[in-house]
């Protein structure tokens, strides 16, 4: 199995990463690997099998729906690298 | 006696008989990391006054009659636990100056135990990596031979409790990153069964495998950490909402009647013959102890790697989506628009591993290769998970190597992931089952380096591998060996 750069760049705009040519031709290569382990997969008939979501199986837990406290909006905007009147602030999206 | 050198258990006795106060103690650690973190790179931050703090508190306890098994003992923690106000990197760019507004479960746990949190260890960049040789501050040195890894992604508390800067670390394991670096550097390594401790203010890597586990000295002071640890968190709704037993007090010395599966796909020819002898031995010697080795097969064993490489990546490529430069973590400088904000802050501030997860999680997800990759990859998830359920039919554990060799050299396997993912081939079935996994130490290669060994137990049954692995080390020296600093 073997993908091409096409479809490399493809992916890296999908995942909002940009590659520049030096990291691209290692990708290719080193995708198309492990690519390539993975298709042993396809050796095993898995039709009746149904997919496993989740490592154990138990029901879905419920709790009471309660507002409780959590962490001060300054507290969760000291972190962001910019920030204004209480608000994050982004680069201007509507012209 | 140097009291960096005794046993979580020992330095318990010690406090309690007032042979040495938690502030001695906890000072004597911290000298130890200034004098020996420089040569090894096990801690990314080192907390002083926290530390001295906590250990100031630890004596209060003492004093008070409030004490636990963990008050005033020095502990490493990885560094992808959110410490409230104390910076949290994963190990990455992205997060180098990340100061959590929130404590993670297994930290306030630790804390409300009297614990002394002596700094975060470092680690492969968001737990990527079987070498620590991807954190963005550096790789982490093997004690055991400073010209090796220690293993990943916990390479840092593997490390750091190796060259006894902490009495007990604490890791995650997503497809060995406890288990893997415990082996290379001769400790105690557990992994619990997924969901037995919260996952709450773990910084998430593959959210259906991480779990978080003690990295200690021996079983009985793992027993005593994952005692604090386990147990249903509100806060995480894939937490077991199960009773949590007294994991101390069914250590045993024997091991009669107990049946254990050795299964042969774990012993391949590629195998290290040394490490395939150290087993050979350890059989004998848990025979001794009164145990029966039985023959058994997980014929799906082989097709782990590819179904982790399939289900990580897209867990991973989902979940760091959140790394966008709004909220918190590295932002690009002068983005000309909210696009190249997104695409230059990730691309500045993922490494290449990073990246690389992130590239095949988001191709196997993309569509039209969905059902193909990730839905296929958890239909053989199940059918891993149904080998070792029907194993256990039959045994009560089951005996592998940790790791198909020792640990090798810095760089060696950097520049191929493929190689360098399949030095977890014996440790991510287990993730993938949701089974708990205990390494322990059971010899030494002709260079020095330890051997590590694995007990798997089905679900919830981590007294029995901590048991196992208590009587082992009852009969054995290797827990006890040192490296030479």
């Amino acid at each position: 199995m073997s993908i091409t750069a096409d479809t490399v760049k493809h992916v890296a705009n999908l995942a909002r990463l940009k590659l520049d040519d030096q990291e691209l031709a290692p990708l290719v290569q080193q995708l198309s690997n492990i690519l390539g382990l993975v298709e042993q997969l396809k050796e095993l008939d898995t039709d009746a099998v149904t997919p496993m979501s989740h490592a154990l199986d138990m029901p879905i837990p419920e709790r009471p729906d309660l507002v409780v406290p959590t962490s001060t909006r300054e507290a969760m905007l000291a972190n962001a690298p910019d920030t204004e009147q209480g608000y994050f602030r982004v680069p201007k999206i509507i012209e | 006696m140097d009291p960096t050198q005794l046993s979580l258990v020992q330095a318990h006795a010690w406090l309690s008989s007032r042979q040495i106060s938690a502030r001695e103690l906890t000072a004597a650690f911290l000298e130890r990391i200034d004098r020996l973190n420089p040569r090894i790179n096990a801690y990314i931050t080192v907390d002083r006054e926290g530390a001295m703090a906590a250990a100031q508190q630890a004596d209060d306890r003492f004093r008070n009659g409030t004490a636990t098994p963990l008050t005033g003992i020095p502990i490493g923690v990885k560094d992808l636990f959110c410490t409230e106000n104390l910076t949290t990197t994963c190990g990455s760019k992205m997060l180098a100056r990340f100061r959590p507004p929130y404590e993670s479960t297994v930290t306030r746990r630790l804390k409300e135990a009297g614990a002394v949190i002596l700094g975060k260890t470092n680690m492969d960049e968001f737990a990527m990596g079987s070498s620590n040789e991807t954190s963005f501050f550096g790789p982490v040195r093997n004690p055991w031979d400073t010209e090796r890894i220690p293993g990943g992604s916990s390479g840092g508390s593997a490390a750091a409790l190796a060259a006894r800067m902490a009495m007990a670390t604490i890791g995650s394991d997503t497809g060995g990153s406890i288990r893997q670096p415990a082996a290379l550097t001769g400790l105690t390594g557990l992994k619990p069964t997924y969901g037995r401790i919260s996952r709450f203010g773990m910084i998430a890597f593959a959210s259906s495998l991480d779990q978080a586990g003690p990295m200690t000295w021996t079983a009985e002071d793992a027993a005593i950490i994952l005692q604090v640890l386990a147990g249903h968190d509100p806060k995480d709704s894939t937490s077991i909402q199960a009773e949590v037993p007294d994991y101390v007090n069914t250590l045993v010395n024997r091991l009669d009647g107990l049946r254990i599966g050795i299964p042969e796909e774990y012993f391949p020819d590629s195998l290290d013959g040394e490490t395939r002898h150290a087993i050979d031995e350890a059989q004998q010697v848990l025979r001794d102890l009164g145990a029966s080795m039985v023959s058994v097969s997980l014929p799906h064993t082989r097709y782990a790697i590819p179904t982790y490489y399939i289900i990580a990546p897209a867990e991973a490529s989902s979940n760091l989506a959140r790394y966008d430069g709004i909220r918190f973590g590295y932002r690009c400088e002068n983005p000309e628009d909210l696009k190249d904000l997104y695409t230059r802050t990730r691309s500045e501030g993922f490494g290449a591993e990073v990246k690389r997860r992130i590239m095949l999680g988001t191709y196997v997800l993309s569509s039209g290769y969905y059902d193909a990759y990730y839905r296929k990859a958890q239909k053989v998830r199940r059918l891993i998970a149904r080998d070792f359920q029907d194993v256990y039919t039959d045994v009560d554990l089951l005996l592998t190597p940790t790791t198909p060799g020792t640990a090798f050299p810095l760089g060696e396997k950097k520049d191929d992931p493929v190689a360098m993912y399949l030095s977890d081939i014996f440790t991510i079935n287990v993730n993938l089952a949701g089974l708990p996994g205990l390494s322990l130490p059971c010899g030494q290669d002709h260079q020095g380096l330890p051997i590590g060994m694995q007990l798997i137990a089905p679900v919830l049954k981590e007294e029995r591998l901590l048991a196992a692995a208590h009587a082992y080390q009852s009969a054995t020296p290797w827990h006890q060996r040192k490296p030479e600093l």
